[in-house]
C-alpha cells in the first residue's frame, strides 16, 4: 500500500514537475509596457558586474577592454569586474531585444542603429542611456572629441552611444601604381572615370569592391549622391524633402552601374568576401579601394601589406561637377552602437564609463593603432605612418562631415539598398527601378 | 503486463507527462505564434491587436509574393528531380546493381550527412570566378567559352542550389524508395516477365503501380522539406542577388528576428503552414481520385 503511494507521489511529483518547469522558463518573458521616456541619465543601481556585450567581430574592442580592466582601471574592475558577452553582429537586434524584454539588458552593450534612435524600440522604452548627461555630471565628457559626439548625434538622435572607434571613408589609392601609370588624385568623378580608364588599360584593375558584403557598393553610389545633391542629400530623404527617384539621386545609382558596367570592379566582384577585396589591393592587383579608417589595421598589417604602408594614400571621394557637394566633406561614422543600460547605469558603472572614455583614446591608439572618437590622454609612441596620416587628415578637417548612405535608413531599406546593389551593378535592374524600389521601401518604413 | 496496461491510471500516469511536455513546448508555442499573426510588434515594444491587418500586408507586400513564388517553384522543381532522380537511383539499385549496390547506396547517400551550410560553401566555391576560380568556370573556360559569375544572376544562383540540393538529397530518396521497391514480391515480377513484360514496360505497369504508396510518401517528404528551405539558400547566396532567391522561410526570419516585427514573422510562418497543409492535401487527394480511378 505504501509502495503504491510512494509511486503515485513520484507520479504526480514528475507531472507537476513537467508542468511547472516550462512556465518557469517563460517567466521572464514578460514585456516591459511601452511608452518610456527616451534617454536617461545614471539613476540605476550597479549591478554584480560590469557586463559589457559586444560583436563577436569586434574582437578589437574585448581586448582593449580587457587591456583598460588589467591597467588603467584596475581599481574599476575590482570594485566592478569586467565580464565579456559576444554575440554575432546579424543577431544583434534579435538578440538586444530579447534581453530587453525580459529585463536582462547589460550595463553596456550592442545594439542596432534604429533601435537606440528616440523613436526606436530602446529608445521608447527609456532603455538606452545619455551618455552627454551621465558623463557631465561625473566631469568626465571633454574626453569625447566634438566632432565624434556630433557625429553620433546626427546618426542616433542623441548622445547613446560610445564613439569606439572614430571612421572617415574614403579611397585609398596605391601611390607605386599611381605614380607609374602618371596620375594625380582625382578631383573630379570625371577625373577619377579618367584615372580608372588609365589603370585599366595600363593592366592594373581600378576598384577593388567586395561586393558581397554590398555596402562597398552602396557608398560609392551615396558619396556621389552628397557630392551631387548637397550634403543634406540624406537628410532631406529621412524628412521627405526629397525621394531616391530625384534625378540628382538616381545619378548616383547611375554612375555605380556605369562603374561596374566598365569592368573597373574586375571580374566575380559580386561575389568577392571582404578579405579577398582586401588583398586585391594589398597584393597591388587594384589600384583603388572604397573604405574606412579601419581598413587601416589591415594596412598596418606587414603580412597583409605587400606594397609597403608608404605606398598607401588616401583621398576622398571627389567632387562631382557642378554638384552641390564639395570634395571636404568627409563621410564619418563613430563605430556601432554601443549604449549604456540607465537602470545599471549606478556609480560603479559611471566610474568605469569615466575610466573609458579618459583612457580608450590613448589605449587603442597606442596598442592597436585604432582611431577613436575620445581625446588622447598621454603620449603614444611609434604610431605608424598610415595612421599618423589618417590621424593629421582628421585634425585637419575644417568642413562638416557628411552621414554615409544608409545611416538613416531603417533596417529593412538597409538591407534592400545592399542586397539589390548586386542586380544594380550585373545590369538586371535599372538604375530607375533600384531607386524606386528603395524608396517604397523607406516611405512603407517610415 | 495486460493487467497494467488495462488500468486506466496507469496509462494516464504514462500519459500525462509526455503529453503535458508536449503541448507546453509543441502546441502552446505553435498556437501563440498563429494568435501573433494577428498582432503588431515585438517583446520590447509591446503588442498591438491588429486583426487580418497582416494578412493585407502580406497580400500587397511584393517582397512576401516573390518569395513565396519561389517558395513554390523552388519546392516543385525539387520534388520533381529528387523523386525521379532518387526512384531512377533505387531502380538501379534493385535491378541492375542488385547485390551488389551497398557502396553505390552508401557512397550517394554520404552528402545527405554533411552539413548543408558546409554544402553550401563547397557549390560556392565550385562556381567562384575571379583570383579563386572554381572548377565549372575552369571547365567553361577550356571549352573556350568566358568564366561566368553565378551568384551575380537569379538563374545562376537557382541552378546550383537545384544541382546542390539534389547532390545531397537524392541518395536519401533513392534509399527510402529502395525500401519500397524490395517489398514488391520476387513472383509478381517474374510472373510479369514470363508473361512478356520487360523494361519500361515492366516498370510503367507493374513496379511504379506497386511502388505507389513510398511514392506518394517520398513526394510528401521532399514537399515539406524543399517548401521549408532556408539554410542553404541562406549560405549559398543569401537569398540573393537581391532578395530574387529569398525563400519565405528566409523572409520570415529577417521579418521577425533582424527587422523585429514578430507579428508579421508569424504571419508569415502561418502562410507557408498553409502552403505545406495545402501542397500535402493535393498530393493526397490525387493520389485517392487515382486509386478511386
Amino acid at each position: 500500500m505504501k509502495n503504491r503511494s510512494t509511486r503515485r507521489g513520484l507520479a504526480l511529483t514528475g507531472l507537476a514537475l513537467a508542468v511547472i518547469l516550462p512556465l518557469a522558463s517563460c517567466a521572464g518573458d514578460t514585456a516591459p509596457a511601452p511608452g518610456g521616456t527616451g534617454d536617461a541619465g545614471a539613476s540605476g543601481a550597479d549591478p554584480e558586474t560590469f557586463t559589457v556585450l559586444t560583436a563577436n567581430e569586434a574582437a578589437a574592442l574585448e581586448a582593449q577592454l580587457t587591456a583598460l580592466a588589467e591597467n588603467q582601471c584596475k581599481a574599476e574592475n575590482e570594485a566592478l569586474p569586467l565580464v565579456h558577452e559576444k554575440t554575432a553582429q546579424a543577431d544583434v537586434v534579435q538578440k538586444v531585444t530579447l534581453l530587453a524584454s525580459q529585463d536582462a539588458l547589460p550595463a553596456h552593450f550592442i545594439a542596432g542603429t534604429a533601435m537606440v534612435r528616440p523613436d526606436g524600440d530602446l529608445g521608447v522604452a527609456g532603455l538606452v542611456g545619455d551618455y552627454e548627461e551621465i558623463l557631465t555630471a561625473s566631469g568626465t565628457w571633454d574626453n569625447i572629441l566634438p566632432a565624434a559626439s556630433s557625429t553620433v548625434k546626427n546618426v542616433y538622435g542623441h548622445m547613446v552611444s560610445l564613439p569606439y572607434q572614430y571612421n572617415l571613408e574614403g579611397i585609398w589609392y596605391n601611390k607605386a601604381i599611381f605614380s607609374e601609370v602618371g596620375l594625380d588624385e582625382p578631383q573630379t568623378f570625371d577625373e577619377l572615370l579618367d584615372a580608372s580608364a588609365a589603370l585599366q588599360t595600363a593592366g592594373y584593375q581600378p576598384f577593388a569592391v567586395a561586393g558581397s558584403q554590398g555596402w562597398p557598393m552602396t557608398r560609392l553610389m551615396g558619396m556621389y549622391i552628397v557630392r551631387n545633391v548637397g550634403p543634406k542629400a540624406l537628410v532631406d530623404i529621412r524628412d521627405g524633402n526629397a525621394k531616391m527617384t530625384d534625378e540628382g539621386y538616381v545619378a548616383g545609382a547611375t554612375a555605380l552601374q556605369d562603374l561596374a558596367q566598365a569592368g573597373y570592379f574586375g571580374e566575380g566582384f559580386n561575389s568577392l568576401e571582404a578579405d579577398a577585396a582586401n588583398a586585391a589591393f594589398l597584393t597591388g592587383k587594384a589600384a583603388m579601394k572604397y573604405d574606412g579608417t579601419w581598413f587601416l589595421s589591415n594596412i598596418n598589417d606587414e603580412a597583409q601589406n605587400q606594397i609597403g604602408a608608404e605606398n598607401v594614400g588616401f583621398m576622398p571621394f571627389p567632387a562631382v561637377t557642378g554638384g552641390g557637394g564639395s570634395i571636404g566633406q568627409w563621410p564619418a561614422n563613430a563605430g556601432t552602437a554601443h549604449a549604456v543600460n540607465p537602470k545599471t547605469a549606478g556609480p560603479k558603472v559611471t566610474a568605469w564609463l569615466d575610466c573609458i572614455v579618459e583612457n580608450y583614446g590613448q589605449q587603442a591608439l597606442q596598442s592597436a593603432g585604432i582611431l577613436s572618437g575620445f581625446k588622447v590622454n598621454g603620449e603614444v609612441t611609434g604610431l605608424p605612418d598610415t595612421t599618423a596620416f589618417v590621424q593629421e587628415t582628421i585634425a585637419g578637417i575644417d568642413d562638416e562631415t557628411v552621414l554615409w548612405f544608409e545611416a538613416l535608413f531603417d533596417a529593412k531599406s538597409n538591407s534592400l539598398a545592399s542586397t539589390n546593389a548586386t542586380l544594380l551593378t550585373t545590369g538586371q535592374m535599372s538604375p530607375e527601378q533600384y531607386m524606386a524600389d528603395l524608396q517604397a521601401s523607406l516611405e512603407s518604413n517610415r | 503486463m495486460n493487467r497494467v496496461f488495462g488500468d486506466r491510471k496507469t496509462i494516464l500516469i504514462l500519459l500525462l507527462p509526455p503529453l503535458a511536455i508536449y503541448v507546453l513546448l509543441k502546441v502552446v508555442p505553435v498556437l501563440w505564434s498563429l494568435g501573433l499573426a494577428f498582432f503588431q510588434g515585438n517583446t520590447l515594444r509591446g503588442f498591438e491587436f491588429v486583426g487580418f491587418d497582416n494578412f493585407t500586408t502580406f497580400v500587397t507586400d511584393g517582397a512576401a509574393l516573390q518569395s513565396m513564388w519561389v517558395t513554390i517553384s523552388f519546392a516543385v522543381i525539387m520534388t520533381v528531380c529528387q523523386v525521379t532522380f532518387g526512384y531512377l537511383l533505387a531502380l538501379l539499385y534493385v535491378f541492375v546493381l542488385r547485390k551488389g549496390s551497398a557502396f553505390v547506396r552508401t557512397a550517394v547517400f554520404f552528402p545527405m550527412v554533411l552539413p548543408t551550410v558546409a554544402v553550401a560553401l563547397l557549390f560556392r566555391s565550385f562556381v567562384a570566378v575571379g583570383d579563386n576560380q572554381g572548377p565549372v568556370n575552369d571547365i567553361i573556360n577550356f571549352f573556350g567559352g568566358d568564366s561566368v559569375e553565378f551568384m551575380a544572376s537569379t538563374s545562376g544562383t537557382m541552378a546550383t542550389a537545384i544541382v546542390m540540393t539534389l547532390w545531397s538529397s537524392m541518395g536519401f530518396y533513392a534509399v527510402l524508395l529502395y525500401t519500397g521497391l524490395l517489398d514488391i514480391p520476387d513472383e509478381i515480377i517474374e510472373s510479369a516477365r514470363i508473361d512478356g513484360a520487360s523494361g519500361l514496360r515492366l516498370v510503367r505497369n507493374i513496379i511504379v503501380p506497386l511502388s505507389a504508396p513510398i511514392l506518394l510518401s517520398s513526394i510528401i517528404f521532399s514537399l515539406n522539406s524543399t517548401l521549408k528551405v532556408f539554410d542553404s539558400l541562406l549560405a549559398l547566396n543569401k537569398g540573393g542577388p537581391g532578395t530574387s532567391t529569398s525563400p519565405l522561410t528566409l523572409y520570415m526570419y529577417r521579418t521577425a528576428f533582424e527587422y523585429a516585427e514578430y507579428g508579421y514573422g508569424s504571419t508569415i510562418a502561418l502562410v507557408l503552414t498553409l502552403l505545406c497543409l495545402v501542397f500535402t492535401l493535393t498530393v493526397f487527394r490525387s493520389s485517392n481520385k487515382r486509386v478511386e480511378d
